[in-house]
């Protein structure tokens, strides 16, 4: 990714003029732990929040006191102490690492293996340098290219202050902050996440990625993302990484959204490779995240790609509402878990517009003594008239400890629609990795090879230059799972 | 090149290799001969070390080494190839992507400089054309969907890239009709040399017809029990394999 390094370099530059940055200063802007309605307004205040969203953020908070869990998942975990964590800046900011040195040299060895250059290490392993990145520099260049199109790119606080009327009409008006408990507490407590907006008939000219929108300190937790593609647009967004950063907050609840209008499109890659914990499963986050995109215009299309092999549990459902006639929703998934890794994902295509249409592809990778489920919803209503579901869903076992489950639900109200369920699960034979390892191939590589191939389909919907990192990826995770 | 003394190896506690001697030497061809069941294949799998395998008694020596101490995939960055009787499937991987993989990987091991993407396709379109293997099977997931004779012409086109000192054909006739075979014999013969050896099993004398060995081994509950030029396989297939499945 050499537009990535070079705003590394960019960021590196200004991290040399402001050396001796804001450190106190964020200590200073701490909330205490806990979370009650003061620390709502806290947060709120801190942001700059107009009325009408501490008010929001209040309903929300109100809602959330009252709500039970989720427990549909197939995933455990003990009960989460929301009153032990902070929900405003970070605490750790004295434990961060000076230097290289002090960081997990199994991370490194990752990073090494990735190809990532030593100064683009420092800023994912969270060495300090990077405490003092100012996320409205950082971008400067690349926004200006950007506003050439009017295309508008930059964090929700900013997009609150000075494009209130969007981000009014869209905020939750695809996720309601009364959508389930962790959407409900991000809505209550977000503190930054990206926005887009792409005008009419724009095609945004390069793909967006988070990674050129830094946050500010620890945004990652509650992050809140809004996407809106005008009428016949097209955005491609990149969310995430290859590298897996280093985060000590355990919960991530993020709540992302997409609103598609008339023959707009809108493609949303995600590469999640968070810290999955030890290989005892002591440690690593918990990924509840709410993602879900409306189409909501006519002939729109949503298409989610997600690459899913960090986090000790992820708990997520990239969703389409096809609203529009002849919308198109799209979802294809690789989940990868190893060790005791636990994932409950899927997507819901919910079928409302006349001839919609529906393609779920999910490629599952289970290994050592993980766990994960592919769970899906394909609802046709009564009004959606010739929409169409295809619906793909094969899972890979390596080792006999692992488990993989599927269940889709499907609900159809129109007797002219039409749903398609395919469902595979197969092991790595003992003959393909013989057949590699007598071609030369060591097990591991083999491992990854065949790993690959049963994703190529997903792989394929990758930005090329996130797809080589991907398929990199792919085989590290699954480092150890052979003999 | 490969010296094989007083081999003994069982299969889940079975024995099926009973003490095999057997030596080739530089540039020869061998062929081992025998019926169903009588160790052709264990002795394959034994010599490239495939897991389940378990060898008992006895050493193998590839080029002054012991090969039975070498990781399946040491002995193939060594030079030694085995063309499978099935070759194997690895669906959504490009037969391309496979081939490079592996001889990236054998050079790696051979502390050569791996090929890049256009050094690779250059070598690869020499071999295609060398073997007369349509560029079409070269993007297409290994194995999947090949007819017989495109994986057998496929094995042939994954030895010519490697470039392997001793080759073990694993009946790679079985499943061909006369024209396939002829194609994938004359492949064969094309990467004859005086540095490669070759162990050909069959169960046929077909095959021996187009791949000429220098030597025929009859293999029989799991021992060789006779050795001769390639007039043997004649004798055998007028005779049968019965002087040999009897007790001795």
């Amino acid at each position: 990714m050499a537009a990535t390094s070079e705003t590394i370099r960019q960021v590196q530059d200004i991290g040399e003029r402001y050396k001796f940055g804001f450190v106190t200063d964020i200590e200073s802007e701490m909330a205490p732990k806990g979370l009650n309605e003061d620390i709502v307004r806290f947060i709120s205040a801190k942001k700059g929040d107009p009325d009408w969203l501490l008010e929001w953020r209040l309903k929300a908070f109100r809602l959330w006191q009252t709500m039970p869990e989720p427990e549909w998942a197939k995933v455990e975990f003990p009960e989460i102490d929301y009153q032990d964590a902070y929900y405003y800046s970070a605490p750790k900011m004295k434990d961060r690492p000076k230097s290289l040195d002090e960081v997990d040299p199994e991370l490194l060895r990752t990073y090494e293996k990735l190809g990532i250059p030593l100064k683009e290490q420092e800023m994912l392993a969270g060495v300090a340098v990077d405490a003092v990145f100012d996320s409205v520099s950082v971008a400067t260049t690349f926004k200006k290219k950007l506003e050439e199109v009017g295309v508008i790119f930059c964090s929700i606080t900013e997009a609150i202050a000075e494009h209130p009327e969007l981000v009014r009409k869209y905020l939750g008006s695809v996720v309601p902050y009364s959508d389930n408990k962790h959407a409900t507490l991000n809505s209550a407590v977000f503190t930054d996440g990206s926005f887009v907006y792409v005008p009419k008939g724009v095609r945004c000219p390069m793909e967006l990625s988070t990674y050129f929108r830094i946050n500010a300190e620890n945004t990652g937790q509650f992050e809140r993302t809004l996407i809106i593609a005008d009428e016949g647009s097209y955005v491609s967004y990149l969310e995430g990484c290859t590298a897996p950063m280093r985060d000590e907050n355990q919960l991530h609840a993020a709540v992302v959204e997409l609103v598609a209008l008339d023959d707009a499109e809108i493609k949303y890659s995600t590469v999640q490779n968070w810290y999955p914990g030890d290989e005892n499963g002591v440690g690593g986050i918990y990924n509840f995240v709410t993602k879900r995109g409306a189409c909501r215009g006519r002939n729109s299309k949503i298409s989610w790609t997600q690459v899913e092999t960090g986090s000790a549990i992820t708990w997520k459902y990239p969703s389409c509402v096809l609203q529009g006639d002849n919308s198109v929703g799209e979802f294809y998934s690789i989940a990868i878990t190893n060790n005791r890794q636990q994932a409950d994902t899927g997507t819901k295509m919910i079928h409302i517009g006349k001839n919609t249409r529906s393609r779920i592809i999910s490629k599952g990778i289970s290994a050592g003594k993980a766990d994960q489920t592919y769970r899906g919803l394909v609802r046709m209503s009564n009004r959606a008239s010739g929409a169409r579901n295809y619906t793909q869903c094969d899972s890979l076992l390596i080792g006999d400890e692992c488990g993989a489950h599927t269940v889709p639900y499907i609900e159809s109200k129109n007797a002219a629609a039409q749903v398609e369920h395919e469902a595979t699960t197969s092991r790595i034979s003992e003959d393909q990795l013989f057949y590699c390892r007598q071609r030369g191939i060591d097990p591991e590589a083999a491992v990854a090879l065949v790993v690959n191939g049963f994703c190529r389909e997903v792989l394929q919907q990758l930005p090329m230059e996130f797809a080589v990192e991907a398929q990199k990826l792919v085989g590290i995770s699954l480092e150890g799972s052979v003999g | 090149m490969l010296e094989i003394k007083n081999l003994h190896a069982t299969v889940d506690g079975k024995p099926i290799l009973q003490g095999i001697d057997l030596e080739i030497a530089a540039g020869e061809v061998h062929a081992i001969m025998g019926p169903n069941g009588s160790g052709k294949s264990t002795l394959a799998y034994v010599l490239t070390g495939r897991e389940g395998y378990e060898v008992t008694e006895g050493q193998v020596l590839y080029k002054g080494q012991d090969l039975l101490e070498m990781e399946p995939e040491a002995r193939a960055a060594e030079g030694v190839f085995l063309a499978f009787q099935y070759p194997i499937e690895i669906p959504g991987v490009a037969n391309t992507t496979f081939l490079k993989e592996a001889l990236n990987a054998v050079r790696r091991h051979r502390g050569e400089s791996e090929l890049d993407a256009m050094e690779f396709m250059k070598l690869l379109r020499e071999k295609t054309k060398e073997l007369g293997i349509a560029g079409d099977m070269l993007k297409r997931p290994v194995n999947v969907g090949f007819s017989g004779g495109e994986k057998k012409r496929n094995e042939v086109l994954q030895m010519a890239v490697l470039n392997p000192t001793l080759a073990v054909l694993d009946e790679t006739d079985s499943g061909l009709d006369i024209d396939a075979l002829k194609t994938v014999a004359d492949g064969v013969n094309a990467l004859r040399n005086a540095e490669r050896s070759m162990l050909v099993i069959t169960h046929y004398q077909r095959l021996l017809d187009y791949i000429v060995p220098d030597r025929v081994h009859v293999l029989a509950r799991g021992k060789i029990l006779r050795s001769g030029g390639k007039e043997l396989a004649l004798e055998l297939e007028q005779k049968g394999y019965a002087d040999f499945t009897q007790a001795a």
